[in-house]
């Protein structure tokens, strides 16, 4: 049987690579699994580019992006990781030089992005701008989806958000491409794959019993609930409690310390402060979604 | 007749830069780098709450996030009068975070980042992405050396994830932990953690010394001219980093740190370094000339990508004045003149295999033996702060003292920890060492809000574009001077430029091509 193939084209924007190093930390599958026919019997994918990772540079690599685009119209995956800088033409941000002029984030997103079969807008600030997007957004940072919207892209995006995201959510993602094609993915209000982010941090958190019985933390390394401390699982999506991080090893509340809303569109304006309660006004004010139902928030 | 040969952009290092160099003869006449990204974190941070610089500067590198949220602490710890109450399981605990991060950083760029100038894959697993497109052509370890080599580069991967694994045991997750809090850690360590995390730490101490040391001194015997290229400015910098508790330094008079800060010029003459001698040009950079020469205390981050004679977004730090070379180099050779037994043992181990004399390491090949034999260093003392922990006590201040006078902690500021209450205006600063060179965080507080963030990175140091007094950059005086033998594969020019583990995101930015030079233009 051939094995079918999906070319990648990985690119970096504004970000700090903690993306591209956490799906490194894969480990059921590694990432280097995905790209030998080593997860579903058949079907690979193939890297063409990853400005981390590849063993070219300089002019021919960016041919490689050229190429792609046009032998694989339709038919290659997009990876985005760090937002997309759009101020003054998107100068802050180049992925690399073109017959003697930059080739910036933004047009190279736009273009790549085009003639995609999909783009994973992976972690926080490509999938919502993120951190280079918070206030003053110095470099006026965007979204992938957003940039696609005001350019009439019509390429399916996926939103693996998370500063950085859990591996499992880019692998496991994958996986259901593989498996069971495109079509399959199964993607919430903001398209993100309910498989990952279906359920708030606050129901199945270890330390519910705590909020439910009144027992708070009121310094960081007490036991109890970290609400009071700034916990932000009472709005957010991801399932970090039951898969843990790092091969299951912790995770943030676990370690103590309050969840930092790291996948939401919010973070981190609405987020902030950090250490600071979250209440339903700090909600409203964001317009967050109050997919919360219990009356948890005081 | 001139060539330009412009190489944008360099792959396997942290973030988006690019380089040039005007070639004349066949060698380097002239040398720029520039990174090609700006994000301008200084800016997001001012009016913010000052805890969460703690988080938020973590996010400026995911590949040595824990040097930052070392600096932010202790910065932080420092503003808050935190800085003489942290106990000393958490002055442990965050060297042993920063540590496991060290150990992860420099295991993947030697075999992720650097190996594959030095190392054919192609030949061991055949035409595949992305080991093609490459330079071709100077490609010289034996066969069974090589596949040997290959194997280490998938084996480094494992081994690589096992060094974040062991550092969320105490860390919570990695990237971008959240153990490391101003006032120390916020879990108290417990005999399974600290078991836990030592039988881990073994694993990867084996792969170190039985794989990572070997495989260097095999690609320096292959590659033995690389000790006479890239030399660089010759001046080493170092603010000094893993700090210790007391108990564990005796009477080190660099106050208990694990490397010791200095500055080391070309004749290994030691001077003791101060952080007020740090200042920050911007002649050649993308920011307002009203902001050249102040200490980062006193700096600002006014934008002015318009300005001519500019070509970067990195500022061009300085030490009184004169260029300087940080990381491993650097930090290898300040232990090893003030008279560190442990670093001089494992430094003579290595130079008696070359015959060689220490200014050898001022070099590529020196590059990567110095970090080679820092991550030996690192993980060897990692397992002695292990045994100093104590079990299930503190490792965060608590509300035990009252401790009064001027710029100390009140009982108030310390009864909450990381909740302490915010001063009303301070200052602080955080210095310490990430794995490519010493790294400083300045803030000022004003209204219990950020008013000022100022942060140096080792890159801005080594990546630097020339100053005020326009002496070129680190990593630029490393490259004028280089033989490039073959102007379409110019191994040379990237094989030095890795060696220094650049960090782009950490160093931010953006770029102005020149294009005024004659001659013809390359682009590789």
């Amino acid at each position: 049987m051939d094995t079918k193939t999906y070319p990648v084209i990985w690119l970096q924007g504004a970000g700090c690579t903690g993306c591209s190093i956490s799906v490194l930390n894969a480990v059921s599958p590694r990432f280097q699994n995905l790209l030998l026919d080593e997860l579903v019997p058949g079907q690979q994918l193939n890297l063409l580019f990853h400005a981390t990772i590849m063993a070219g540079q300089g002019e021919p690599v960016i041919k490689v992006l050229r190429h792609t685009e046009k032998s694989r119209k339709g038919g290659y995956i997009l990876v985005v990781e760090g937002a997309i800088p759009t101020a003054e033409g998107g100068i802050y941000g180049s992925i690399g030089e073109e017959n003697g002029k930059h080739l910036t984030i933004q047009q190279s997103v736009e273009e790549l992005g085009r003639n995609a079969l999909l783009t994973i807008a992976l972690g926080t600030c490509a999938a919502y701008g993120g951190i280079p997007a918070a206030k003053p957004n110095p470099t006026l940072c965007k979204g992938v989806k957003t940039i696609f919207n005001e350019k009439g892209i019509k390429t399916l995006v996926v939103n693996v958000p998370g500063c950085p995201p859990h591996p499992d959510w880019f692998t496991g993602t994958i996986s259901v491409i593989l498996f069971s094609g495109v079509k399959a993915l199964d993607l919430d209000e903001l398209a993100r794959p309910r498989l990952f982010y279906g359920q708030l941090i606050h129901e199945n958190c270890p330390r519910r019993a705590d909020f439910d019985k009144g027992k708070f933390a009121e310094k960081l390394g007490d036991a109890g609930c970290l609400y009071k401390l700034g916990c932000k699982g009472h709005y957010t999506y991801a399932d970090c409690p039951l898969r843990q991080w790092n091969n299951g090893i912790s995770w943030c509340v676990k370690a103590g310390s309050p969840c930092l809303g790291c996948v939401e569109p919010e973070f981190p304006d609405g987020t902030s402060p950090i250490y600071e309660k979250i209440t339903y006004a700090t909600l409203r004010r964001l317009e967050a979604p109050l997919r919360s139902t219990s009356d948890d928030l005081q | 007749m001139s060539t330009k040969i412009k190489i944008d952009p360099v792959t396997r290092i942290e973030g988006h830069l690019a380089v040039e160099a005007v070639i004349d003869d066949g060698v380097v006449k002239e040398a720029k780098s520039a990174g090609t990204l700006f994000r301008g974190f200084e800016i997001i941070l001012q009016g913010r709450d000052p805890r969460d610089a703690n988080r938020l500067t973590q996010r400026i590198c995911g590949v040595c996030p824990t040097a930052h949220a070392t600096a932010s602490a202790l910065c932080l710890d420092d503003a808050f009068g935190l800085r003489d109450t942290v106990p000393d399981n958490g002055k442990l605990i965050r060297c042993l975070i920063l540590g496991s991060n060290f150990l992860q950083s420099h295991i993947l760029h030697f075999y992720h980042l650097a190996a594959l100038d030095y190392v054919d894959a192609v030949a061991a697993v055949g035409d595949l992405s992305p080991f093609v497109p490459r330079y071709e052509g100077d490609y010289r370890v034996s066969n069974e050396a090589n596949a040997e080599l290959v194997n280490h580069y998938l084996k480094a991967l494992d081994i690589r994830r096992k060094c974040h694994q062991m550092l969320s045991i105490f860390g919570g997750k990695m990237p971008h932990n959240v153990g490391v809090v101003p006032g120390g850690v916020i879990e108290k360590p417990t005999e399974e953690k600290i078991t836990n995390f030592l039988w881990r730490l073994n694993e990867i101490r084996a792969f170190v010394d039985n794989s990572y040391i070997p495989d260097v001194i095999a690609v320096a015997k292959a590659y033995s001219d690389y000790f006479e290229i890239g030399k660089g400015c010759q001046r080493l910098l170092t603010y000094g980093g893993f700090d210790l508790p007391p108990r564990l330094s005796g009477e080190d008079k660099s106050g208990g740190k694990l490397f010791k800060a200095g500055v080391v010029s070309g004749e290994l003459e030691f001077v003791d370094f101060a952080k007020e001698n740090i200042t920050e040009d911007v002649k050649h950079s993308w920011y307002a000339d009203s902001d050249s020469g102040k200490n980062p205390a006193k700096g600002e981050t006014k934008p002015q990508p318009k300005k001519k004679q500019a070509y970067s977004f990195i500022k061009s730090p300085r030490y009184k004045g004169e260029v300087c070379e940080l990381g491993p180099l650097a930090r290898m050779v300040n232990n090893y003149v003030q008279g560190d037994a442990e670093v001089k043992k494992l430094v003579d181990s290595v130079l008696v295999q070359f015959g060689a004399e220490i200014n050898v390491l001022y070099s590529v090949l020196g590059r990567h033996a110095a970090r080679a034999l820092e991550t030996k260093l690192v993980a060897d003392a990692m397992v002695g702060w292990l045994q100093q922990l104590k079990p299930n006590e503190p490792a965060i201040v608590h509300p035990v003292r009252n401790i009064t006078g001027g710029g100390q902690a009140t009982e108030e500021t310390i009864s909450n920890g990381v909740q302490a209450k915010i001063p009303e205006q301070g200052e602080g600063a955080g210095l310490t060492e990430a794995p490519r060179g010493a790294v400083g965080h300045w803030m000022t507080i004003k209204d219990r809000k950020i008013q000022r963030y100022q942060v140096i990175t080792p890159t801005a140091w080594n990546a630097s574009p020339k100053d005020d007094k326009d002496q070129p950059g680190a990593l630029e005086q490393a490259m004028i001077g280089t033989k490039v033998k073959d102007k379409d594969n110019p191994f040379e020019l990237v094989r030095i430029v890795r060696a220094f583990d650049p960090c782009l995101a950490c160093s931010v930015h953006l770029l102005d091509v020149r294009g005024n030079e004659s001659g013809i233009f390359r682009i590789v």
